[in-house]
Order: C-alpha cells, then structure tokens, then sequence
C-alpha cells in the first residue's frame, strides 16, 4: 500500500516538469506577438517557426508524461 | 460509476494468431491499422492522381500540393542531392500522418501510440544516417564527436557529451512522437469521460471542450509528422556534412 501511494504523489511530481513547458509555450508566443508586430510581412515564416518550436516544447512536457506513466507501471 | 481507465485504449490484441516458425507473427489490433493506414493513404493517393492532365483539377491540384510541400521541405534541410531523399520522406510522411489520423477515428486505433512502430521508424532513420555518414566519410564517422576548434584538454568532456547527444536523437524521435499521440488520446478519453459523468446541465462543457479538442489533436497529428520528417532530413543532413 505504501508503495502505492508514494507512486501517485511521483506521479504528481513528475507534472511539475510541464511548468518548464508553461514558461517556453508562452516565451514562443511572446516573442512571435513581438516579431510580428515590428514586421508583419513576415508572419507566414516566422509563425512556420513558432509552430514547430511550439511541438518542440510541448513535447518536452510529455516527457514528464511518459515518465509519470513509467511510474505508474512500477507501482 | 464505473472505474476510469485513460490507458485502457492502447492495450494491444492479438486478433489472428500467426506462427512463422517458431516466430510470433500474430496479427495484433496495431498490424491491423498500419496495414489499414497503408492501404487507405496508397487508395487515397491514387484516387486523388487518377485523371492527370495539364490543367490540373481540384483532386489532382491537391495531390501534387502534398507532394510539393514535402519537396520543398526535402530540398530545403537537406542542401546536398535533396532529390534522392524525397521519396523516402514522403512515405515517412505520409504513414506518419496516416496512422496518427486514423486513431482519431472513433473506435480506432492509432498505431503510432505504441512505442514499438515509433522506436522502429526512428530507428531506422538512426541507422540509415549512420550508413551514409560511414559510406560517405569512412574512419572521418568519428571526427563528429570531436568538433572542430575546441582546445583538446576539453575533449574528454565534449566527446562524451557529443556520442551522449548522438544516440539520444532515436529516442527522442521516438518518444516525442509517442508521447504526444498518447497524451492526446489521453486527453480526449478524459475529457470525453467527464462529459458521461457530468449531470446533464453542465454536460455541455466537456463535450464541446472535446471537439475543439479533436480539432487540436488533427492539427498536433499534422504537425508531428512535419517535425518527425523535418528532423530526420536535418540528421541526414548532419550525416552528408558533418559539422560544416
């Protein structure tokens, strides 16, 4: 049982890593906004860019994911 | 109120018992749906290409923007001899893209949740890029772990690092590519499991959450193919010019 319960709180602590995720999403689109709105002609190449380093990021997170899951497979 | 299983989707069923053998070639739930994937996409293609002519209609226009946007993207990360790499590019793409959209499709499954088909595709892509990068250059294959213009009392820390870097790029093809199909399935299970549960006036909020959620997961499904072929054109890249 205990066991048990110390794999739900890792469980729990392994979300923390999305944080990480949360501040690069948001610095991703910041700094997209910003670029944009110094030269809007080049939105069709730079929101190219920020999409893909969107998934990147994004992908970090589920990492944090997997190894919740990993967790919850020793339990 | 019955248990929630989020994980219960991606179990994987033998359906047909095969044996080869002695080796077990069964055909399991996630053959079935690449095998599906593969007819499907080759049926679609060929049905969009069928009539060609000159002035292109609508089905073959959109048929050869598919092509034309993995071209570009090809020629575009992989500076030397992109040609010859469109081909493989574009069935990477397509099946990548095949099987994550046909787990969107309810009571499916999508093949690239399991990390077998996924490790399998990058690994692939992994040993391919070693192949070139020892035709191509020979003994130079480990004079990538050693960049160039490093004082050398700094090597027995970069080599390290760069063979570590190395063989970390197939896992982590493989594992982005997993956990983003997985989590999105996840999600949408969840999602979908509130919206049974919820009394029936707020029921409203889940369920549309879950459509605009679908509409992400068509969007996340495109997207990683893109970063999948994207990123296995850099490597070969990486392969072709080592550190220029």
């Amino acid at each position: 049982m205990e066991t048990q319960s110390a794999a739900l709180i890792g469980m729990g602590l392994a979300a923390v890593g999305m944080a990480g995720s949360g501040i690069g999403i948001g610095y991703i689109f910041g700094k997209m906004i910003e670029a944009v709105a110094r030269q809007p002609e080049a939105e069709p190449i730079l929101s190219k860019y920020a999409w893909i380093g969107f998934a990147l990021v994004e992908a970090i997170a589920l990492y944090a994911l997997v190894l919740a899951f990993i967790i919850m497979g020793q339990a | 109120m019955q248990t929630m299983q989020p994980l219960h989707a991606f179990t994987v069923h033998t359906q047909l018992p095969l044996d080869l053998f002695g080796v077990d070639i069964s055909l399991t739930n996630t053959a079935i749906a690449l095998l599906l994937t593969s007819i499907c996409s080759t049926v679609i293609l060929i049905l969009l290409l069928q009539r060609q002519s000159i002035l292109p209609g609508r089905a073959q226009l959109l048929g050869e923007m598919y092509f034309e946007f993995i071209r570009n993207m090809t020629l575009k990360n992989i500076h030397e001899h992109g040609e010859h790499y469109v081909p493989i590019m574009f069935t990477l793409f397509t099946l990548i893209v095949g099987s994550n959209l046909m787990g969107l499709l309810p009571g499916s499954f999508a093949p690239t949740t399991q990390i077998v088909v996924t490790g399998t595709l990058a690994v692939a892509v992994f040993l391919y890029t070693v192949y070139l990068r020892v035709r191509l250059h020979g003994w130079g294959f480990f004079h990538a772990f050693a960049p160039h213009g490093i004082p050398f009392y700094l090597m027995p820390l970069m080599v390290p690092v760069e063979i570590l870097s190395f063989l970390a790029r197939p896992v982590s093809l493989a594992v982005r590519l997993f956990a983003n199909m997985t989590a999105g399935h996840t999600v949408l299970g969840v999602i979908a499991f509130f919206g049974l549960l919820a009394p029936w006036y707020v029921q409203w909020v889940p369920l549309s959450l879950s459509v605009a959620l679908l509409g992400v997961e068509i969007f996340i499904a495109a997207i990683q193919a893109y970063i999948f072929c994207v990123l296995s054109c850099v490597y070969i890249d990486d392969a072709i010019h080592p550190h220029s």
